[in-house]
């Protein structure tokens, strides 16, 4: 049984119908990369499998259970937690503070939010440094850094981040693309939604292709990083 | 001199009640966007209830006294508190998402509804109802001047129910989740926040500091009357604003602000003038800082 599986999910912002049909499959344990340009339903495909938006058709089985139509608490409280587009942490709170509301359903576990929250500034000593500043004033690799620390306080079995890399340095890529891998080693399974395909594709064992709401191309991630279409379209072509 | 304090003690009660209701238009408007222009019934619902809690107190011979008072108190806050979420559930979450002018119309027809119903409710009904405890005169004088214990003590509680509420969204996780949903409710939701639960949070919280003020404000004025609620509560609107919509301890300060500027403004010029300052007040600070006093970042900020 797969981790998580979408078959035929079509959802819809009032009369515009965002996803037209999506089917896809995340297995235990992998790194599942879901490509494609600007617009084309990625984020939508993501914040339907947290709750956000309700498919009009399909399902979305989590570990063979239906949660299509779940409020985003209970889909947390079932381990999927979406690190947004745009990072979106709490500007007027402080980082530790953050981090505690991503502990929010394990709160009053002082114990286990301790103990989280050291791991999290063990793979982000920036993040340490400044735990009482104001999240608003960090820079935007250290609000990346962040929203991934919150929401593995919520301790996911499924995490799902879009866009990681979005306006971050080329380094700082690296280094979030790496704890990302990392994160997976310690056996925490990753769907990550990219346009920026290249270091996507590295990190991941299969991927996606979207355009304006379908699947396009799917297959294990190095042969789509050879496939002629995918590196024409997203990776740059012959740059 | 004596004069002076006189009227400070008065401003600093009468500020109060802005306060305590201010409270809750910011905290409203900090999460939802919404003025919600029935909240000043709340405030009068709140002295009804401790109004009808003090008389069948009074049964059980509990109605004087401080005890009975606080008892009384407590009970007209937990109705109110609840009827304030009772009125978020039925009135305005079915219309989240819709354009913001619609709750805000909402929000009136909730308002005189409110009223209506006291109205026609025999036991409050149409006319001022005698409060049924009167605060004692006991006291003592400071440079010429009676200071009364009981007025001491409103204002003692105002500040009591204002730090623990400040402290209470600062400091504790159900506040620090409340102010997570007003900065960004779709990432809370991320979290695991059940934000309905948050919104209701917030209408409880503003819904108890309201009846507070409104058994403080039957204690102090003596009687009440169910249209007692409209012109406190665009004042308290007016000490939100003042303060910077959204931001609790600017509503705290514009509440006290204005409680002073109207005791000592009409002190000096008549009575008639009393509701020309807070609304002049409420005029200047739209023209010249609309962000409020201490309102930099009104978007988010609780
Ligand atoms: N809130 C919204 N209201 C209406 N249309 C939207 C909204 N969000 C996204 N869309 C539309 O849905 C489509 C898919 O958007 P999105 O999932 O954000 O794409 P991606 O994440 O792949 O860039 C786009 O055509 C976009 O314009
Ligand atoms: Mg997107």
């Amino acid at each position: 049984m797969a981790m998580l599986e979408l078959s035929g999910i079509h959802t819809f912002y009032g009369a515009i119908e965002a996803l037209k049909g999506i089917s896809l499959k995340v297995e235990e344990g992998e790194v599942v990369a879901l490509l494609g340009s600007n617009g084309a339903g990625k984020s939508t495909t993501l914040r339907t499998v947290s709750g956000l938006l309700r498919p009009r058709q399909g399902e979305v089985r989590f570990q063979g259970q239906p949660i299509a139509g779940l409020p985003p608490d209970e889909i947390v409280r079932l381990g999927i937690v979406q690190v947004p587009e745009g990072r979106r942490i709490f500007g007027p709170l402080t980082v530790e503070e953050n981090l505690e509301m991503g502990a929010f359903l394990a709160r009053g576990q002082k114990a286990r939010i301790q103990e989280d929250m050291a791991r999290v500034y063990d793979m982000f000593p920036r993040l340490k440094e400044r735990r009482r500043q104001l999240a608003g004033t960090l820079s935007g690799g250290e609000q990346q850094m962040l929203a991934v620390g919150r929401a593995l306080m919520a301790r996911p079995r499924l995490l799902m981040l879009d866009e990681p890399s979005m306006g971050l340095a080329p380094n700082l890529v690296q280094f979030i693309m790496q704890t990302v891998r990392e994160i997976n080693q310690q056996g925490v399974t990753v769907l990550v939604v990219e346009q920026n395909a290249r270091s996507a594709l590295r990190l991941a064992t299969r991927a996606y292709v979207m355009e304006t709401g379908r699947i396009t191309l799917e297959g294990p991630a190095a042969e789509l990083a050879r496939n002629e279409q995918v590196v024409a379209a997203y990776l740059g072509g012959g740059r | 001199m004596s004069q002076f304090l006189e009227q400070l003690l008065n401003a600093l009660v009468i500020g109060s009640f802005y306060a305590l209701v201010a409270l809750g238009y910011s905290m409203v408007y900090g999460i939802i966007r919404l003025i919600n222009f029935a909240h000043g019934d709340l405030y009068m619902l709140g002295a009804f209830f401790g109004y009808s809690a003090l008389l069948l107190l009074g049964r059980i011979s509990l109605g004087s006294g401080v005890t009975g008072v606080l008892l009384a108190m407590l009970i007209a806050m937990g109705m109110t508190g609840g009827l304030g979420v009772l009125v978020e559930r039925v009135a305005y979450r079915p219309l989240r998402g819709a354009p913001r002018i619609i709750p805000l119309i909402t929000a009136l027809g909730m308002s005189l509804f409110l009223e209506n119903a006291v109205m026609v409710f025999k036991p409050w009904g149409a006319s001022f109802r005698v409060y049924p405890v009167t605060l004692g005169r006991a006291g003592f004088d400071l440079f010429g001047v009676h200071i009364g214990y009981a007025h001491l003590a409103i204002f003692a509680m105002a500040l009591f129910l204002m730090v623990g509420l400040h402290l209470f969204v600062e400091r504790s996780t159900y506040g620090k989740a409340m102010r997570a949903v007003a900065f960004d409710l779709e990432a809370a939701q991320l979290m695991g926040i059940n934000a309905n639960r948050m919104i209701s949070l917030g209408f409880f919280l503003g819904s108890i500091m309201a009846a507070a003020a409104g058994v403080m404000a039957g204690l102090y004025y003596g009687q009440i009357n169910f249209l007692m609620g409209f012109i406190v509560g665009l004042k308290a609107f007016t000490a939100s604003v003042l303060g910077g919509i959204g931001n609790l301890p600017g509503a705290m300060v514009g509440g006290m602000l204005l409680g002073v500027l109207e005791v000592f403004g009409t002190s000096s010029v008549g009575g008639q003038w009393k509701d020309v300052f807070a609304f002049g007040a409420l005029i200047l600070i739209l023209v010249f800082k609309p962000t409020g006093l201490l309102g930099e970042r009104t978007a988010g900020r609780m």
